[in-house]
């Protein structure tokens, strides 16, 4: 049962689908890969059935983030060309995170705090994929310079990325009104005509 | 097992004190390449006391046999021939775990209890604490641990703990026929160098010396070299080894930081929410969208 017929289509749900499938590698990823990072986190490896386990499973879902990630990018990345708003959006980002919103220039579909994240995260699952490749014994043998390049790389990128999520999570969370965007594909006008004036110009024509 | 854990120096990811009341005197094991034949009794013995069978490989040309350590070779004799002052010489190491003070191994190992270092020097592997990720590869300056093909288990020399631990000298070093290996307390076998080394010199090898490379804090097997200035002669032993700064910024102070980091963005994400409030769209905008909707209505 739809609440408002006129709620706006935001995503598809093949783009939905999409999405979680890379929201569900990453936190299996973040998981395992934590329980390596530092002893802290070591006993993350009991939910992935042990250790070993952990060891064996992380690269093969880091192959199905890889690829899956590829297709949100291949998707999404022409709606993500900073433009001057953008710019003018970021330089202004801190009166949004204090909670005045009033004079935020006018956004598309994403704004640029959300392109930001779109490229940080696309280097940092670049690197990720790369680096891993160079550290993944089961199946390559690199050179030990390449290796320990690699498993710098890994670790540092991994973090990074680690904490973009965090930020994107709760962005989201933040954001009233955004998460039932991924979950079933709409958002109401009212929600895009605050945040996404721009957008919501164009797909209602008002 | 109690006893053994009485005296443990460090283990593996592990970021609180280990177990070591008891205080063992350092060991080490001494390798006298000028007084090496080259027989392979070491690899022999090795083979026979940890009840290790590699597979019997082909002949390559060379004396080498097997050609490289492997997770059921933990030592290999590597035979090098140069020329040295206008003369052939035949260059014969027992290549294996070096032991070393600063463990690069240990250090990168991420598994609890996987790699264990004892008072007395010995570096260990604890099989059944392995993951099988190869970062002790990735950590170690002499490229020793292996990977087992049959259970992804990494294998390295022992220096014999179990034989040490009851008294016993390694099982190379009781069957060297030559005494070329030696073994005892390392002050010890310092000074047993010290006396091999001035011979040597006596003899004309002027740049004889004692291989306990510093990069590393010392190792516990050591080498008596006819070259010490050029430890590469003998099959790649590298001159200055020391933990790759790669694998110390990668093992060092930057992880607890990266967590603390992280902690900071979840917190700080929480008490964002409860001090700023979420951003809910506006009241007036939906009276706006409302609004129209009765207009268009009409």
């Amino acid at each position: 049962m739809i609440r408002d017929p006129k709620d706006l289509k935001r995503y598809e749900p093949k783009e939905r689908a999409n999405h979680w499938v890379v929201g569900i590698s990453f936190i299996l990823l973040a998981l395992s890969g934590l329980a390596f990072f530092h002893p802290a986190f070591f006993p993350l490896t009991q939910l992935f059935g042990g250790p070993t386990w952990a060891r064996i499973i992380h690269p093969y879902l880091g192959v199905l983030m890889a690829v899956s990630f590829l297709g949100l990018f291949i998707r999404f990345k022409h709606l993500n060309k900073m433009t001057p708003a953008d710019k003018e959006w970021l330089a202004k980002a801190k009166n949004m995170v204090d909670g005045n919103d009033h004079d935020m220039p006018e956004q598309g579909k994403y704004n640029g705090g959300q392109k930001v994240m779109f490229w940080a995260l696309a280097v940092c699952m670049l690197l990720m994929t790369v680096s891993g490749l160079f550290i993944w014994r089961a199946w390559f043998g690199f050179d030990i310079t390449l290796v320990r390049l690699g498993a710098v790389v890994h670790a540092a990128a991994g973090a990074v990325m680690i904490a973009l999520i965090m930020v994107h999570v709760y962005a989201a969370i933040w954001v009233k009104g955004t998460i039932r965007a991924m979950w079933y594909g709409t958002v109401t006008r009212a929600w895009a005509k605050q945040h996404h004036r721009g957008w919501y110009r164009q797909v209602t024509g008002k | 097992m109690a006893l053994q854990s009485l005296d443990i120096k460090q283990r593996s990811a592990t970021t609180t004190p280990s177990t070591h009341v008891r205080e063992t005197i350092e060991i080490a094991k001494l390798i006298d390449v000028s007084a090496c034949i080259g027989c392979k009794a070491c690899q022999v013995a090795c083979s026979e006391w940890n009840d290790i069978r590699d597979e019997v490989g082909n002949c390559h040309g060379v004396y080498d046999n097997p050609m490289d350590l492997s997770a059921k070779s933990w030592t290999v004799m590597r035979y090098t021939e140069v020329e040295q002052n206008n003369k052939l010489e035949w260059l014969i190491r027992k290549d294996g775990c070096m032991h070393c003070a600063d463990p690069g191994c240990l250090k990168a190992c991420p598994a609890p209890g996987a790699i264990i270092q004892y008072s007395n020097g010995i570096v260990d592997f604890h099989q059944e604490n392995c993951i099988g990720c190869g970062y002790c590869v990735t950590g170690c300056p002499f490229n020793v641990p292996r990977i087992s093909k049959e259970d992804s288990k990494a294998y390295k020399c022992s220096l014999c703990s179990d034989r040490v631990a009851v008294n016993q000298a390694p099982a190379c070093a009781k069957a060297c026929p030559t005494g070329a290996i030696q073994f005892g307390s390392k002050e010890d076998m310092k000074d047993y160098a010290a006396k091999r080394v001035e011979d040597l010199k006596e003899r004309g090898y002027d740049q004889a010396g004692l291989y306990d490379p510093q990069g590393v804090g010392g190792t516990h097997v050591m080498y008596v070299l006819h070259h010490a200035d050029k430890p590469n002669l003998y099959a790649g032993l590298p001159e200055n080894p020391s933990i790759s700064p790669l694998v110390s910024l990668w093992k060092g102070f930057a992880k607890p930081l990266a967590t603390l980091a992280l902690a900071g963005v979840a917190l700080g994400s929480l008490f964002h929410y409860v001090t700023k409030g979420p951003n809910e769209v506006s009241k007036e905008i939906e009276d706006e969208i409302e609004a129209e909707d009765k207009e268009e209505a009409k």
